[in-house]
Formats: C-alpha cells, structure tokens, sequence
C-alpha cells in the first residue's frame, strides 16, 4: 500500500506542474501513468515539434519541456507508478483508496485526475474477428520476439514500428509486410530497407492493402487482405501484428460518476474539484465556461487544485499564501540553501 | 456562412451553416454533430476528425500537406476519401459539402 497525500492520474505537463505546486505548499504525492514515461502528448504526439506558447519560453519541444518540469519537481521527489492505468477509486471515510491495472494500491487523501485526452492505448484493427485473437496469435506491441522465430507473421502498419519489426523479424521468420498505400509515414532509410529485402525475395511487401478478415481455430491460420480496387488475397500466417500507432481512451474513469461531458470532466473554477468531494481534475480533460486546451491553462488549474487537496490532506491546518521568493518553509522544501 | 453536410454512421443527415475560415471539424464541433472527435484539438496529431468525402468534392479540397496522409494510416478503416476534417479550411467554394463520417474514430 502506498500512502501519500494526493495521488495524480497522468504524467503530463499538467500533471507535473500540478506535483510542484502540491509540493511548495507541503504535500506529498505519487503520479500513475499509463505510459513508459513521463511527458504525456507532448512526448507521445509530438516530442520534436516546437511549442511556442508556455509563458517566459519563447520556444521549446515537447520533449524539453517535459525536462525541465522533471527538473522543476525533482527536489520533490515525487514517485512515479509509469505503465499502469487506474481502474478503481473507492471511498474509505475521509480518503481514498485507488487499485491500479498492474495491482498497486494506494491510500491517498484526494485525487487529482490530468488525464488529458485520456490514457493512450493502441490503435485496433477495424475486423471484429480479430478480438478473439487479440494477446494470442494478434498483438499490437512486442514483449518477447522468440516467439516469431521460424514463423509467418504479418505486419500491419507504414510507421517505424512497422517498418522497423519488418526489418528486425526477417532475419528469423517470414514476414508479409501489409500497407494501405505506397508511401511510408516511418524513416526513409527504413522504407529503403523494407524494398531492398523485398526485392531480395527476404520479406513480401504488399501496399495498398488492408486487412479483410482473419480465420483460424485458436490462433490465426489465415488472413485476407484486400487491395485498394477489389481484389482479395489470402495468406497463411501464424501471427498478425498491427502497428497503427496509439489513441487515447477515457477508460474506467468513465465508471466513477463524475460528470462528464464530450469525454471530459466538469469541474468549478474555484479549485478544480469536481461533482465529487476529492477528486480534481485539471488540463485537457476537465472542463468549464472558457476553458483553452492550453498547456499555461493546465498549469494554472494545477495551481489551484494543490490548494483544494490541502484541506482533504491536514484538515486541521490553515494553509497560508507564501511566494517562493521570500517563504523560508517553500525554500527549504524546494532544498535551497542560502 | 457556408452550408456542409455531415452524414453520421446512423444513417442520419446533418446540415450545419459553418462559418468560413472554420474547419469541417470545428463546424462538427459546434453544431454537436456527432462521430467527430478532435482529440488533438485540430493539430494533426491524432486521427480523431476522419471523414469520407463524397467524390465529386475531393479535387476541390486543399491539398494534403505533409503529415495528414501519415496521420490517415493511423485512422480507422482509411480509404481512398479519407480527409483529416481539421485540415479542410471551409470557404465559398465548398458550399454544399458533404462528408460522411465514420463507425469510429479509433
């Protein structure tokens, strides 16, 4: 069991900022991401692509924006629970008790949701059938590649995951390369790569296809795919592997009884809290009249919502508005020495 | 104001008088015509706003800049029509646009 102050749900930059702010005012916390690292969209969608709008930073990455908020927190030291979703919250009289995906528990006085857009999980392919050998024969990211050896496996997919699986499993098992169109979104010198082994008769490139359907008994057998103007092939195969790249879903949030609207959260303006006494939520996922899907905007409900905690976290103190450039008790927790 | 249709995948009809400058997506948007998502808030970043355009509209469209077909492999079911509709900037000459969106968005 955990036990903390408050418990944030996503590692974003309004999850971390949100972790400095509970951290000034002398709170602990504990941040539970479904990803394998911290920065949420900014690392997932776009970590090269250049911001321009976070107050003071003229221009910066997603990637080193999610840096410096790390560095921000770090006298904090705030632990992270990364590759895990929550799935359940339960009332315990004044606090929280939070169950994780992978088993963690946590004993927490207040939440604070930073969802996002939700919790990233892989994009699917559209053919029904194909849940029945999903995590079997059908998988979507790769734990153990032994299993493909001396195989036939079918890749699905134009991006680096793809391409780069493609490239990796044909030295050890026949790969179908399967793609809707000719160009490749993946690294040039991949596509390279993937045509050259084509060629060589090493791997079997298919464009402008898509899947069709997928038969087989308890693992895949067979898969159809069919070509832009009709027509349909069948491969054997023992594995199909799609890469389409990741999308976010609310998940179990949903099953809370906050309220939601349009896949976000309804909360006051005043802290942050909503329909629900402990629970905040900041950032993209929460809403209210004027709400901008900015970052600065997430930072400054974060702001708020560490105040809100405060009374759930020592009920029995009054918390006092300090700045960090003349509060002694700030400074020490930031571990500034003079 | 420029008139855009949405189909829906319940086979309902939607016309939405959207503001020129918009985007297909923002027009979906603000008239609560379902099925659109928009996770990325119209950045090219998620695939969430995926359309089928009828026929007759696709060489009249903007054409794709870089980065919208990589994002459409990532789509559900993407097919020769497929637009991101935050990249369709709404002007006179699509008056009478129809889309059709899709089953899901992911």
């Amino acid at each position: 069991m955990n036990k903390t102050d408050v418990l944030i749900i996503g590692a974003g930059p309004t999850g971390l900022f949100c972790a400095h702010q509970l951290g000034i005012i002398g709170l602990s916390c504990e941040i539970v991401d479904n990803l394998d690292k911290a920065g949420g969209q900014c690392i997932e969608l776009y970590p090269d692509k250049p911001i321009y709008d976070i107050p003071a930073v003229p221009e910066c990455t997603g990637e080193e924006l999610t840096n410096n908020l790390l560095k921000q927190i770090k006298p904090f030291n705030v632990k992270f629970h990364l590759n895990e979703r929550v799935e359940q919250i339960k009332k315990t009289e004044s606090r929280w008790n939070v169950k994780t995906s992978g088993g963690k528990e946590f004993d927490v006085a207040s939440i604070v949701i930073a969802g996002g857009v939700g919790s990233f999980e892989p994009r699917k392919f559209p053919v029904k059938e194909c849940e029945k050998f999903e995590g079997n024969s059908l998988l979507y990211s790769i734990k153990d590649k032994s299993i493909f050896k001396d195989k036939t496996i079918s890749i699905f997919g134009g991006g680096d995951s793809a391409l780069d699986w493609a490239v990796e499993l044909s030295n050890t098992s026949k790969v179908n390369l399967i793609h809707r169109r000719d160009g490749f979104s993946g690294a040039e010198s991949s596509v390279q790569k993937v045509k050259e082994l084509n060629d060589q008769g090493k791997l079997n490139l298919f464009t402008k296809y898509q899947i069709d359907s997928v038969s087989g008994d308890k693992n895949i057998e067979s898969l159809k795919i069919k070509h832009d103007e009709g027509e349909i092939k069948e491969i054997k195969c023992d594995y199909v592997l799609g890469f389409f790249g990741l999308i976010m879903q609310l998940g179990p949030i949903l099953d809370w009884g906050l309220n939601i609207n349009k896949k976000t959260i309804e909360v006051n303006t005043e802290n942050f809290e909503t329909n629900i006494n402990g629970i905040f939520a900041i950032g993209d996922i929460c809403s209210y009249p004027g709400k901008l899907k900015l970052i600065l905007s997430g930072f400054h409900e974060g702001a708020l919502a560490a105040r809100g905690c405060f009374k759930y976290a020592k009920p029995d103190e009054k918390l006092r508005f300090e700045f960090t450039t003349t509060s002694k008790a700030a400074q020490e927790r930031l571990g500034i020495k003079k | 104001m420029v008139k855009i249709t949405y189909h829906t995948h319940d086979n309902k009809t939607h016309t939405a008088d959207v503001q020129k400058g918009l985007t297909v997506m923002e027009g979906a948007i603000q008239n609560d015509i379902p099925g659109i998502d928009a996770d990325c808030g119209g950045g090219m970043a998620c695939a969430t706003c995926h359309v089928y355009v009828k026929e007759q509209w696709l060489d009249k469209l903007p054409a794709k800049e870089d980065g919208e077909e990589d994002m459409l492999d990532m789509a559900f079911e993407p097919k020769n029509n497929s637009r991101l509709s935050c990249q369709i900037i709404v002007s006179d000459e699509l008056d009478g646009l129809e889309v059709n969106i899709p089953s899901k968005q992911g």
